[in-house]
């Protein structure tokens, strides 16, 4: 088992050095003018980790943090609103028929309309944090509201009988059967919305913010500081990688009945 | 399935209450406007946007053309994008060797947002079309790819050794097994990959270019006009609306034998 | 396996077996489906008495509302006609629709064990939830109940999917029976097991029954399961689904596996089987679908 993991391993190593290889071999040889324009990989990485960078942007700035502090605030700002929000409101809507059928109608009706068309009608009547936060936060709900909705309907009819034949209130069947039964959902709606609300962040502050990475990667095209476009974007990469697996962890550690299950399964 | 169950159409059909929901939410938002609540001021009553449009727009060759530009688009980053997301998501699910190598290096890119490409895009690709073909392609791309995989992984296996101690070849096995029971994910990723490169395309139409409509909406809010805004966001809708039809008709066409 | 004959468990002895609890009297009841008007007959002018502690196996084809009726008395459906008494007062009528609720307590076919509680907090779950008992007393008849009932104590702090469907199903039944139920509502319960794991279950069973004698009402399509467990067996026909036989079955308890092949088995089977099949072949000419 060691050996196999080991050998994954160098597998993930060679295509990780091959996708830099593939990107440096291409920047510095390829004598055609798109590829000259691009940073190569040395570069940006000797930015990045750069005490006195360049481009003025490294880990050693502050500057930097600054702005990787503003995105992560908006971020999580919009998404712990659109989760209280939207999985309440998923969960009335996958119990009561009556609240199903009007919430349904308007979530259908502004569905289709792609979050980010909102910015410019948010950024007309909100101040522009206000609404960054509230494209990022549309996005992120609608995708946990979707979800636990899913989740809840998708519980066991018998799972509700069972409690009621043992004498459960309603309260204790939203605690007992709902919560828990919809749970595996509402945490795949949850990394979707954070996914969801990284991804809208990154629009709504290169078109709109001052502050933060999407406008730092803005800021660096328009002052043509190349490899500062890529360290946003990188930052951008591993801010949303790393708050998706928190996530799961979370959600692992809350269904932990699931953890047992698939193990025992094999 | 999984993934399919995330799609699940709410919006089945249209009841009574739901017809009073739209309703009440459109009586609402004339109110509001009409009665000058705070914060509302600026913004124009439905009936404002939609007198706008049956004068200003809707025999305007400019804003037909915008429909025409962002369409073309979304057409190309999305084909291209399941052109070559769907073989890359099959040999990512069949090939061990190509799984160890590639998927790490997936799993890096995919997180970063599509539009943070848009700098690299422009200063890359020789042409803005070409630039924004790129964002839009990389929405849909990653989506189809891990859609396709997944769908691949779930694959039982004991279909697979059926058909090899029945003696089929690779070649009969992939064709005759793998692909058709990658339809409902590649369906999925699809309908989730054509939402995505709708979002992308007029938000990178508002940055970097001067057609589309995202465009149109964005000089609605340049020019102060918030009924362009309006128009411009509806009109988007339904552009959108429309493509998921289409996609939803072309999936219909793949699973003739599932009613979805 | 022995179980003791402990006073937790409520146990009726050959003295006391005229308990004054579980009778049931199901008179003329009816239910009619009208989905699109198409007004869909799943049962039909049906009327069994059931004495408490009596042990009633309902037989049937598929669709002959053998689960509606379980449905109804457990109070997850309603009927459209006819009433239902549980100890002389009145359960279920047209204007008064059941309820469910922990004198009839289900035990589902395809198992509901809640999947994220422990066993223990499953078993637990009626007395604590109705608060009939304190935390440490419900415990601690639980893990008792467990041990009885073949050991399963050991597996009190595992999750359901982490145990053997037998193991399931007994866990389920303890669940039911915590709360002192005047009514045991087994839907099915086996019909997913192999024939190995379906002996043990009946053998636990009928342990079970031996010790807290319940009023039990058992649907299966299984007649061998049926004459086996019960002291009679109601075969139903087709849709619209009444009562077409009712059979006491007089094997003496405690019930053995050799009585099977014996002379009186093969006798009530044969009658039992003519019933069943007459009406199977109905049902399959009519196209009748299984309600998994």
């Amino acid at each position: 088992m060691r050996m196999l993991r080991n050998r994954r391993f160098w597998m993930m190593c060679a295509g990780n050095l091959g996708l830099f290889a593939l990107w440096y071999g291409s920047v510095k040889w390829v004598p055609l003018e798109p590829f000259r324009r691009m940073p190569d990989p040395v570069r940006v990485m000797t930015e990045w980790f750069n005490p006195a960078p360049v481009f003025g942007i490294s880990i050693f700035v502050k500057t930097y943090y600054f702005h990787i502090l503003y995105s992560s605030y908006r971020a999580l700002v919009s998404f712990f609103l659109a989760v209280s929000l939207g999985v309440p409101l998923g969960i009335v809507m996958g119990w009561n028929k009556k609240v199903r059928e009007f919430a349904s109608a308007l979530l259908g009706l502004l569905q289709p309309v792609p979050p980010l068309a909102w910015v410019p009608l948010a950024i007309l009547i909100l101040p522009s944090e206000a609404a960054v936060i509230f494209v990022c936060f549309l996005v992120a709900f609608f995708a946990t509201t979707l979800n636990t909705y899913v989740g809840v309907k998708s519980i066991d009819p018998d799972y509700f009988r069972a409690a009621a034949c043992l004498g459960a209130s309603r309260r204790d069947v939203l605690f007992d059967v709902i919560i828990p039964g919809a749970l595996p959902n509402i945490f795949t709606g949850l990394q979707i919305a954070m996914g969801a609300a990284w991804f809208s962040l990154a629009a709504g502050e290169m078109i709109a913010a001052q502050y933060g990475l999407g406008f730092l990667i803005m800021e660096s095209y328009n002052l043509v500081q190349v490899p500062t476009i890529v360290i946003g974007m990188a930052t951008l990469g591993l801010l949303g990688y790393f708050s998706s697996m928190f996530i799961r962890h979370v959600g692992a550690k809350l269904m932990r009945w699931r953890e047992e299950a698939i193990g025992a399964n094999g | 399935m999984r993934s399919g169950s995330a799609l699940v159409n709410w919006r089945k059909g249209l009841n009574w209450r739901g017809a009073v929901a739209v309703a009440g939410f459109i009586l609402l938002w004339e109110l509001l406007v009409r009665f000058k609540v705070p914060g509302f001021e600026t913004i124009p009553t439905l009936s404002d946007v939609l007198s706008t449009f049956w004068t200003k727009y809707m025999l305007s060759a400019k804003y037909w053309k915008a429909w025409a530009v962002s369409f073309e688009r979304v057409g190309y980053g999305f084909v291209i994008s399941q052109v070559l997301g769907i073989p890359i998501g099959l040999l990512l699910g069949t090939r061990q060797m190509f799984h160890d190598v590639m998927f790490s290096v997936i799993e890096i890119l995919r997180p970063i947002p599509p539009l943070a490409w848009v700098p690299i895009s422009i200063l890359f690709w020789p042409t803005n079309e070409m630039s924004i073909v790129f964002i839009t392609f990389i929405g849909a791309f990653f989506i189809i790819v891990i859609n396709v995989h997944d769908g691949v992984r779930s694959i039982k296996k004991e279909h697979l050794w059926l058909a090899r101690s029945l003696g089929a070849s690779p070649w009969r096995i992939f064709r005759r097994i793998i692909i058709p029971s990658v339809i409902p994910s590649i369906a999925v990723g699809m309908t989730l990959g054509i939402a995505v490169t709708w979002n992308v395309v007029i938000a990178a139409e508002m940055i970097a270019s001067d057609t589309g409509l995202g465009r149109l909406t964005w000089e609605g809010y340049v020019s102060n006009t918030p009924t362009v805004v309006i128009l411009g966001m509806i009109s988007i809708g339904l552009a959108g609306y429309l493509s998921t039809k289409l996609v939803d008709y072309a999936e219909k066409k793949m699973m003739p034998w599932r009613k979805i | 396996m022995a179980l003791s004959d402990k006073a937790e468990f409520a146990p009726r002895d050959a003295a006391t077996s005229a308990a004054i609890d579980g009778a049931l009297s199901i008179r003329r009841v009816s239910k009619v489906y009208d989905a699109e008007g198409a007004g869909v007959v799943a049962v039909h002018d049906c009327s069994v008495e059931i004495a408490p502690g009596e042990f009633v196996a309902i037989v049937g084809p598929s669709g002959c509302g053998k689960s509606t009726l379980l449905n109804i008395l457990a109070g997850f459906d309603t009927l459209t006609a006819g009433e239902i008494y549980l100890d002389g007062k009145p359960l279920a009528s047209v204007t008064r629709p059941p309820q469910p609720g922990p004198d009839r307590v289900v035990v589902f076919q395809h198992g509901a064990l809640f999947p994220w509680k422990t066993v223990l907090d499953n078993i637990m779950y009626g007395p604590l939830r109705q608060r009939t008992m304190t935390k440490a007393a419900a415990e601690e008849k639980a893990v008792d109940l467990l041990r009885r009932c073949g050991g399963l104590d050991t597996v009190a702090s595992s999750y359901p999917a982490q145990l053997s469907s037998g193991m399931q199903r007994r866990v389920e039944i303890i669940r039911a029976l915590m709360n002192e139920p005047k009514v045991l509502l087994l839907d099915e319960p086996f019909r997913a097991m192999d024939s190995v794991s379906k002996a043990t279950m009946h053998r636990h069973l009928l342990e079970m029954y031996r010790l807290c004698r319940k009023t039990i009402v058992f649907i299966t399509h299984d007649l061998e399961e049926a004459i086996y467990l019960a002291d009679t067996v109601i075969v139903m026909t087709t849709r619209p689904g009444t009562v077409k036989k009712v059979l006491k079955i007089s094997l003496p308890r405690p019930r053995l596996p050799q009585m099977m092949s014996s002379h009186e088995y093969l006798e009530i089977k044969r009658q039992v089987a003519e019933g069943v099949h007459e009406e199977a072949k109905k049902a399959f000419e009519r196209g009748e679908r299984e309600h998994a």
